[in-house]
């Protein structure tokens, strides 16, 4: 009953978001206006695996 | 105990180190032909890394043409263009001449340049000499004002400039980019303290010297109307940090970042001589009064040797007032400084921000980081026209291509044999 009333007030209060990666969402929320902050993250070398490979060996020498 | 470090971050912190050891000194002016190596009568020297005649852009072309006209090799620009195909006039980049060229970086063999002196490094880098503001050679624009100008440059500028050098036995760069970044110029686009701390600084000398009082009054009076008169040797002296960082095994910093209006290019330290190219990118810019994007040519010149040594963009937290110029907020110039410390290798306390407690400006590129990051170099940077004999346009930020050091990573990876 607890974890119900929990998700209920998630949804009923206004939302705070953080997000991370793809700052389009940003503008989205932003358009809601909805309270956001972006994270500018993206993967390791652009989620690249033959440059990730290449760095790690270069870094253990 | 301390972390050990891989053989790369020791080559890199050397690299970065001797970078800011350099102590560059501009020593003297002189024709293009006595001092560059292998500067010959035609010979004209363009920025970026090399390219062939039918990938040079217009504004290129224009300054190359207008280059071989002003040194009266040809009479007009369609003999110049007989002259560069049949290679009785060869082009070449700056770079390879150690030397650097703004914009189009248009240099011939008449054409006074800088001569700035590293001794801590043995270095010696030559830079070419403003010869007007908008309308200019190095924007591909040639007529008879462009004609007058360099004209000048040669008989006036150059030589007077010169002489109060001799006199004063070198004016130290160094000492006149740090203060400059406490006076609110990032040492690229904005060189308004350089250019009076020069100007200061070159004054007792000047008035030793044997010129007549109109001739003094004449050069002083471009210092002023050209606020960024100075800026060119400031960029040789950019040059002669990171060519101190040239040839240092296990090194993956960069040590030229150039663009020729069509191919954007960089070198690395442990690559020696290789440049690795893409595109060059577009600006995302402020226009002058009747110029937009559709007007607008590609990331063109030397210039970007000032963040490639960790002034300019790289800088902009010391000089906020420049999104007036470029674009964007003061907040955006403050970020710009703070997102390249994660692609360097250390900050370089010879050169500080107030706004950022006094660290030192993020210095030493490192191939790696970029790739690792996806963080690309910043670089604010004027705008040619993309067609020779309009001039510039307008101003902005740009990014140096990822693929540039990507395909750097892949030769570095090669070399290290893994």
């Amino acid at each position: 009953m607890a974890e119900k009333k929990k998700a209920l007030d998630l949804i009923s209060r206004p939302i705070k978001a953080v997000n991370i990666g793809l700052d389009s969402f940003v503008e989205s929320l932003k358009a809601q206006s909805v309270e956001v902050i972006h994270v500018d993250w993206q993967p390791p070398a652009g989620g690249d695996d033959k440059a990730l490979d290449l760095l790690d060996r270069l870094e253990s020498l | 105990m301390a972390e050990k470090k891989s053989i790369i971050e020791e080559a890199n912190k050397k690299a970065a180190e001797k970078m800011i050891s350099a102590r560059p000194v501009l020593k003297d002016v002189r024709p293009a032909e006595d001092v560059i190596p292998n500067m010959t009568k035609n010979t004209i020297l363009h920025a970026g890394p090399p390219i062939t005649w039918d990938r040079v852009c217009s504004p290129m072309k224009g300054g190359i043409l207008g280059a071989v006209v002003y040194e009266k090799l040809a009479k007009d620009f369609k003999e110049a263009e007989s002259l560069i195909k049949s290679g009785e006039v060869v082009f070449s980049p700056c770079h390879h001449h150690n030397a650097i060229g703004t914009m189009a970086g248009i240099t011939s063999a008449s054409m006074p340049v800088f001569v700035v002196e590293d001794k801590v490094n043995g270095n010696t880098i030559y830079a070419n000499i403003r010869e007007e503001t908008v309308k200019a050679l190095r924007y591909g624009f040639y007529d008879e004002n462009v004609q007058r100008k360099l004209e000048w440059n040669a008989k006036t500028l150059g030589p007077v400039i010169a002489e109060a050098l001799k006199i004063s036995g070198g004016i130290d760069l160094i000492n006149i980019i740090a203060q400059s970044l406490h006076m609110g110029d990032d040492g690229h686009n904005k060189n308004t303290a350089e250019n009076a701390l020069f100007a200061l600084k070159i004054m007792p000398f000047l008035v030793k010297t044997n010129f007549s009082s109109d001739e003094l009054s004449e050069v002083a009076t471009w210092m002023n109307v050209d606020d960024r008169f100075i800026s060119t040797a400031v960029m040789a002296a950019c040059k002669s940090m990171c060519k101190a960082a040239e040839g240092i095994p296990n090194s993956s910093v960069v040590t030229v970042m150039c663009r020729n209006g069509t191919d954007f290019g960089i070198r690395v330290g442990a690559l020696g001589d290789a440049w690795f190219t893409a595109p060059s990118p577009r600006v995302e810019a402020l226009y002058f009064p009747g110029f937009g994007p559709e007007d607008a040519g590609l990331d063109m010149g030397d210039s970007c040797v000032t963040e490639t040594a960790g002034i300019g963009a790289f800088a902009m937290a010391a000089a906020p007032s420049m999104v007036e110029f470029v674009g964007g907020t003061v907040s955006d110039s403050i970020s710009y400084t703070k997102e390249m410390f994660e692609i360097t290798v250390t900050k370089n306390q010879n050169f500080t921000i107030a706004y950022l407690d006094f660290a030192g400006t993020p210095t030493g590129i490192d191939i790696m980081k970029v790739v690792r990051t996806g963080i690309q170099p910043i670089i604010n940077t004027s705008i040619s026209h993309k067609d020779a004999g309009v001039g510039q346009v307008g101003a902005g930020m740009t990014r140096a291509p990822l693929e540039c050091f990507k395909k750097a990573l892949g030769a570095f990876g090669e070399k290290m044999n893994v």
